[in-house]
């Protein structure tokens, strides 16, 4: 296994690997050439090919700014609503996904974003308030998968991973499903 | 649910109500609150995802429960290293959070420790205050049919940890020089199961699958994997993601039959969302099965309706020569139908059968209660039933199913009801407990040589250089007593 020495380190390396998805179907994989620390990584997902071909990550070259030279402002407000009901408000810079918001703003969700933004897991899932989750891109086949699987799914919900931050939801409230007693049966066990 | 409100966001409270901390309140809030030798103490047994993540919200929720877990096996993480596919490498990012919690001040890791046998639960429960008991489900279910034994015959817990290098089945060796295999149960093993088989070579050489069975698997003649189920196409137990896997296979094809989706496209638009897409999609897969019954490329398919009645063998009765299959009609509808037996039955000629029809825990000690009907130890929100001081998590405390996520989820809920005992004073902390102080010298004595968190990463560091020579992340060591020479060296 890979090691990173924290949960920030992975988040940029998860959004490196983002970057490199969509560079790869942009150019040739030839002219790309990865960080070492990135090629070393794990974690090169497997992103599916139906996001490459979106260009769904173009929102992660926009936000990769942690390591970068000239830092991008924070200036898009977004609240979150943990599972506990507790509230937090964070400014965010434009492009970053939410689990790195998350991360790099310590935002206190438990065991949120468990695969570290591969589509593997579900526990980044995100409830939007309805005009937003309108006007954001549908999602594609592989979020869906893995969205069926969360516990507390909603008509607007979606993978925290997989949506990125834009000026116009400046002000969004996002919430996280609400705790509920999971039932001690052995039949309910694929959700 | 109101525990957590209460009690994960106050540990203020926490740090007045623990006796040991009181002296120490003064020196600020987020400090560790007592001394080392006076502090409350957990174990957990189990070092899989249900004890890794009750100890990480342990941790997260109490300012100074230590935690030890005990892991019977040298290396942590359970089913993740053992279960998990290895052409799913992004599911075991979750190790990256494991290792935060092992490596954390409060939190330590005693591998090699086999609970039940080294250390009983009775001195468990007398080393600390509190006993977790996450050791999930090691056997199988068995199909109870004639010919269960024949060569040829496997379970996929036993197949999945020969691919996966699981210590004690690296000599299963299965016999794949036949065309056609057959498993029983259509859950995620199951697929994963068929993935695996039918996986062209070059998917798998570079996963962290073992070396022994990825040069088994490339000279595989297997062709051929029929997916088979007790009841409908309604009622897969599998998730969409990994039939889209094998909808997508480079090399193969589906071969399903449409009979058996007569009537679902009228059914589907009632369907949930879940169910409605993951019936498209197979309903896409027999659109896709070609004409004909040509073994041209590989194939997979499910059938439906079918149970297992008998293992049929070879004339020379010495290995599997297909399988019998009862014919069943579903009663009542969703997720609820059941199988009836119509009395007819099939045979399908295979020379492999793997049977894929889930895990199942057996009891760890004499003293802990244990339910033998739904084989899980009795509890209410993961406090054992009848038994102060005890509490379960993970497979052993729902049933063998359920995903890291809900494995995770149900952990979770059992560190809130342990806290808030704690809390409320249900849980006495108000002795001092010595944990790992007594028991380490026990195990010593018992001649056991636990493998610490440290002492892991040594066998890490030798598996991934193993790894960078064979091209792979890691090559897994396969036998116990290399690891712990690794381990101690
Ligand atoms: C083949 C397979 C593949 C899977 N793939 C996925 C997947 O891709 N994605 C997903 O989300 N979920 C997957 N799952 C489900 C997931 O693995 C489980 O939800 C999860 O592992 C259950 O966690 P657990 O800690 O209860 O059990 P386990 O993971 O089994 O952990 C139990 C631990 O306890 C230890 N133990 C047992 N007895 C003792 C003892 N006496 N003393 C001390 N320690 C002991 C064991 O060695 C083990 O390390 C898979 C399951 C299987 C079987
Ligand atoms: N990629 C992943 O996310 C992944 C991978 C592997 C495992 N897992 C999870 O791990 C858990 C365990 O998986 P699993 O596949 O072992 O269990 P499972 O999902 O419970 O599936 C068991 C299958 O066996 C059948 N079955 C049970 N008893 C039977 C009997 N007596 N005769 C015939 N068929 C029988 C069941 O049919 P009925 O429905 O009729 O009972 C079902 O099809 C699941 O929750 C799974 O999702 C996840
Ligand atoms: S972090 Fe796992 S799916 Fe989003």
């Amino acid at each position: 296994m890979f090691k990173a020495s924290s949960r920030t380190d992975l988040a940029n390396m998860a959004r490196c690997v983002h970057l490199q998805s969509l560079l790869s179907s942009l150019a040739s994989r030839a002219l790309v050439s990865l960080s070492p620390g990135v090629q070393a990584g794990l974690c090169l997902p497997r992103v599916p090919d139906s996001l490459h071909s979106r260009g769904f990550s173009l929102c992660h070259i926009l936000g990769s700014s942690s390591k970068g030279s000239s830092r991008p402002e924070d200036n898009v407000i977004v609240h979150f609503v943990n599972e506990d009901g507790v509230r937090t408000t964070t400014s965010v810079t434009e492009g970053v996904s939410l689990l790195n918001v998350v991360i790099n703003k310590k935002i206190d969700i438990s065991g949120f974003g468990a695969c570290d933004g591969t589509l593997a897991c579900s526990t980044c899932h995100l409830i939007f308030e309805e005009n937003i989750f309108e006007k954001m891109e549908p999602m594609v086949d592989e979020e869906v998968d893995m969205l069926d699987l969360a516990y507390g799914l909603t008509k607007t919900s979606r993978l925290g991973c997989q949506v990125c931050v834009r000026k116009w939801m400046d002000g969004m409230t996002v919430q996280v499903p609400k705790l509920i007693k999971i039932e001690n049966t052995a039949s309910t066990g694929n959700q | 649910m109101n525990t957590s409100r209460v009690f994960a966001f106050k540990p203020m409270k926490s740090l007045l109500t623990t006796k040991c901390s009181r002296a120490a309140i003064t020196s600020g809030l987020r400090r560790l609150a007592c001394t080392p030798s006076s502090c409350p103490r957990v174990c957990i047994v189990g070092g899989g995802p249900a004890g890794f993540y009750t100890a990480q919200h342990i941790l997260k929720a109490h300012p100074a429960i230590q935690v030890d877990i005990y892991e019977r096996l040298p290396i942590p993480y359970g089913l993740v290293r053992f279960g998990v596919a290895p052409d799913h490498p992004e599911v075991k990012n979750v190790i990256n959070t494991f290792t935060q919690t092992a490596q954390h001040e409060r939190c330590s890791y005693h591998g090699n420790v086999s609970v039940g046998k080294d250390v009983s639960v009775e001195e468990l429960r007398q080393a600390y205050h509190a006993v977790v008991l996450s050791y999930g489900a090691e056997v199988n279910r068995t199909l109870g049919v004639p010919g269960e034994n024949l060569a040829g015959v496997y379970s996929a817990k036993d197949f999945v940890g020969w691919y996966n290098g699981v210590p004690c089945n690296k000599d299963l060796k299965p016999d794949l020089s036949g065309e056609t295999a057959v498993i029983l149960g259509q859950g995620n093993v199951a697929l994963d199961v068929a993935r695996i088989l039918l996986s062209p070579h070059d998917i798998l050489t570079n996963t962290d699958i073992t070396q022994p069975s990825l040069e088994a698997l490339a000279n595989s003649r297997v062709r051929r994997v029929l997916i088979v189920g007790r009841r409908g196409p309604l009622q897969v137990a599998c998730t969409i993601k990994e039939i889209r896997e094998m909808v997508n296979l480079t090399g193969t094809r589906p071969d399903m039959l449409s009979a058996d989706f007569k009537g679902i496209a009228e059914v589907l638009k009632d369907l949930p969302r879940p169910r409605k897409r993951l019936t498209e999609l197979m309903m896409k897969a027999v659109q896709a099965t070609p004409a004909g019954d040509g073994l041209t490329s590989r194939q997979w398919g499910f059938r439906f309706l079918r149970s297992p009645v008998e293992v049929l063998p070879s004339p020379d009765l010495t290995r599997t020569a297909g399988i019998r299959l009862g014919v069943n009609r579903l009663e009542g509808s969703g997720d609820g139908a059941r199988a009836v037996p119509t009395g007819e039955t099939e045979d399908i000629e295979c020379e492999m059968v793997i049977s894929s029809i889930g895990y199942q825990s057996l009891p760890i000690d004499p003293a802990v209660p244990f339910d033998p009907r739904k084989a899980i130890i009795p509890n209410a929100m993961g406090r054992v039933l009848q038994a102060t001081g005890l509490y379960c998590s993970g497979w052993i405390k729902r049933g063998p199913t359920g995903v890291i996520g809900t494995t995770m989820n149900d952990s979770f809920d059992t560190a809130r009801a342990l806290i808030q005992d704690i809390e409320t004073g249900v849980l006495d902390i108000s002795t001092v407990k010595p944990g790992s102080q007594t028991v380490t010298p026990l195990l010593q004595k018992r001649g056991v040589n636990p493998v610490s968190f440290s002492d892991w990463e040594k066998i890490d560091v030798e598996e991934m250089k193993r790894g960078t020579v064979v091209g792979k992340p890691r090559e897994k060591l396969l036998d116990v007593t290399e690891m712990l020479k690794t381990a101690h060296s």
